[in-house]
């Protein structure tokens, strides 16, 4: 395919992923925004209250960034997994295998998809978040940039399980059984510093950790980790997340016979 | 000039240990209006799964208009249409976009896209059902939207699994003319049918797959000609006279006013009716007991078991 007929081909995947989120809006942007609303009302608001400052900030700042980073997370992956796995379930993917599309092209599609709902709902849960608590901005580099970043991985960690999954169920297990439990133990609601020394250094190997401690970062000025360190991390997951779910579609693993 | 399809030692061993296609070889001509038959599990899908690329072969060379898809399967692709046997679209899509992404996939554009829909919606009946939901569909009507799909970034090569399953009479008979007329325009079209006599009637040649195996590739005429013995019956305007003996012809009797007749190769079908009208049997109607391409196929199988 010329690089035209490539963009055509990219577009079209994008607009297909972007208008099936934004059909069902109700099902996949208004739950966030409830879900973070009570976040902020009960974490922030009334217990936040009692425990006062962590990290430096208030207890209901120190918790909004991760918040919203926890709302990317998991649309950026829910998105791409409900997504790709229904083109499997409906064999509606056949129409891209049987196409000159090339695999890169087929990622970036779908990707962009889960980033693109990713970043949404981030807009909608900082909206939400204003509301509670005054917002300012430490380096809109840093935030745009993790955002960007966190949403490629997630959307690529979507892919993947999608590839691997074969009911709705197995589409469940990875979010309830991996994502939940990391998202809770990367220092969304505390400090790693509170932590035993130990639990620190098992954190090291959770992603979430550098995740929410770059956009919290670059919203307050503060993180347990080296923002640095914290980029190089996650993009070093991405790489990964890239090089094995294009590996996975090259060779057609679970999706040709 | 390339052929639009040459497989050579074409093999396809699952995952499980079925050996699905076992070298099989097949050459179809540019233009040509080329069956492959088969029964249920002969090969069929596995092969056009393997051109498509869904399969992934265990040996062999695809070539597509001489693209040999190891070398360049994406260029291979954009020769090559595929109608599926499975519905394999998003049944919750409307129709216009089930094309609009097919051809998006291609590289077409949205302009370009939009005038191929008016066309191909208008020529397979379906313009009415342009805002349709897919779920909303007859089953014919996901048939033909399948074709639409295949046809929308105009391959040179579409290749049809079983595409009148399930289609009525009267909109099978303007699919038919709707395929001779793309292959008249120089498409041309692999079919894989059930319908024998579809095969029949459609195609130019013929290959017959059974157990993974090519058992026949010839012409449809060719094929024919082998045939050794028809099963006629006639249909007698008075009552039959209780003697129906004639001499070299094999005959019965089904009821008071008609005849099974077997006629060899080599027998002439004028001289029975002659001999038959001499004994005051004057026959008003014939027709084949069975399709003939099913008896050859029946034989062909029963020969290769």
């Amino acid at each position: 395919m010329t690089a035209y007929e490539q963009w055509v081909a990219l577009l079209t995947l994008m607009r297909k992923e972007i208008r099936r989120y934004t059909r069902i809006w109700s099902q996949t942007l208004l739950p966030s925004a409830i879900t973070m609303s009570l976040y902020f009302l009960i974490f922030g608001n009334l217990i936040g209250s009692r425990i006062g400052e962590m990290g430096g900030v208030s207890y209901m700042e120190f918790v909004v960034p991760g918040l919203i980073m926890m709302a990317i997370v998991t649309n950026s992956y829910a998105n791409v997994v409900s997504s790709f796995f229904g083109s499997k379930f409906n064999n509606s993917i056949e129409e891209l295998l049987v196409s000159p599309t090339p695999n890169h092209i087929i990622l970036l599609g779908f990707v962009s998809g889960g980033v693109s709902r990713g970043m949404l709902v981030a807009v909608i849960v900082t909206v939400v978040a204003s509301l509670f608590v005054e917002l300012h901005i430490h380096s809109y580099i840093v935030v745009v940039a993790v955002v960007a970043m966190t949403s490629i991985f997630f959307s690529l960690c979507g892919l993947i399980n999608a590839v691997f999954a074969n009911t709705f169920d197995d589409i469940n297990i990875v979010p309830t059984f991996v994502l939940t439990p990391l998202t809770y133990l990367g220092g969304v609601f505390y400090s790693l510093e509170l932590l035993p020394e130990f639990w620190a250094n098992v954190s090291q190997a959770n992603p979430l950790v550098y995740v929410v401690n770059a956009f919290r970062y670059g919203v307050l000025g503060v993180s347990d980790v080296s923002v640095g360190f914290a980029f190089a991390m996650i993009g070093a997951f991405t790489l990964v997340a890239y090089w094995y779910a294009a590996h996975l579609l090259r060779t057609g693993r679970r999706l040709r016979t | 000039m390339s052929p639009a399809l040459e497989i050579i030692g074409l093999k396809k061993t699952y995952a499980n240990g079925l050996q699905a296609l076992k070298g099989i070889d097949l050459r179809v001509e540019n233009g040509d209006f080329f069956a492959l038959l088969g029964p249920n599990g002969a090969g069929k899908s596995t092969t056009i799964g393997v051109i498509c690329s869904l399969v992934n072969k265990s040996a062999g060379t695809v070539c597509v208009k001489g693209v040999d898809i190891d070398e360049n399967f994406p260029a291979a692709k954009r020769h090559l249409g595929i109608v599926p046997q499975e519905f394999n679209f998003n049944v919750f899509e409307i129709v216009e976009d089930i094309l609009i992404h097919q051809a998006g996939y291609y590289g077409i554009p949205l302009k370009t896209a939009l005038k191929r829909i008016d066309f191909y919606l208008e020529k397979l009946g379906l313009a009415d059902k342009r805002r349709t939901r897919a779920r909303m569909l007859s089953g014919g009507m996901k048939r033909r939207l399948m074709i639409a799909r295949a046809l929308i970034h105009e391959p040179s090569v579409l290749i049809l699994d079983e595409p009148t399953a399930g289609v009525d009479i009267e909109m099978r008979r303007s699919m038919y003319e709707f395929l001779r007329e793309i292959n008249a325009a120089g498409t041309t079209i692999i079919l894989t049918t059930h319908y024998l006599e579809e095969a029949e009637s459609l195609c130019r040649n013929i290959a017959i797959i059974n157990h993974g195996e090519i058992v026949k590739n010839t012409s449809i005429k060719n094929l024919l000609r082998e045939l050794r013995r028809e099963i006629f019956i006639l249909d007698s305007r008075e009552s039959l006279p209780q003697d129906l003996a004639v001499d070299g012809f094999t005959l019965s009797r089904k009821d008071d006013y008609c005849i099974e007749a077997q006629i060899e190769q080599g027998q002439d079908l004028a001289e029975l009716m002659a001999r038959l009208h001499d004994r005051g049997v004057r026959i008003i109607s014939m027709r084949n007991r069975e399709n003939r391409l099913e008896q050859m196929f029946v034989s062909l199988l029963e020969q290769a078991s």
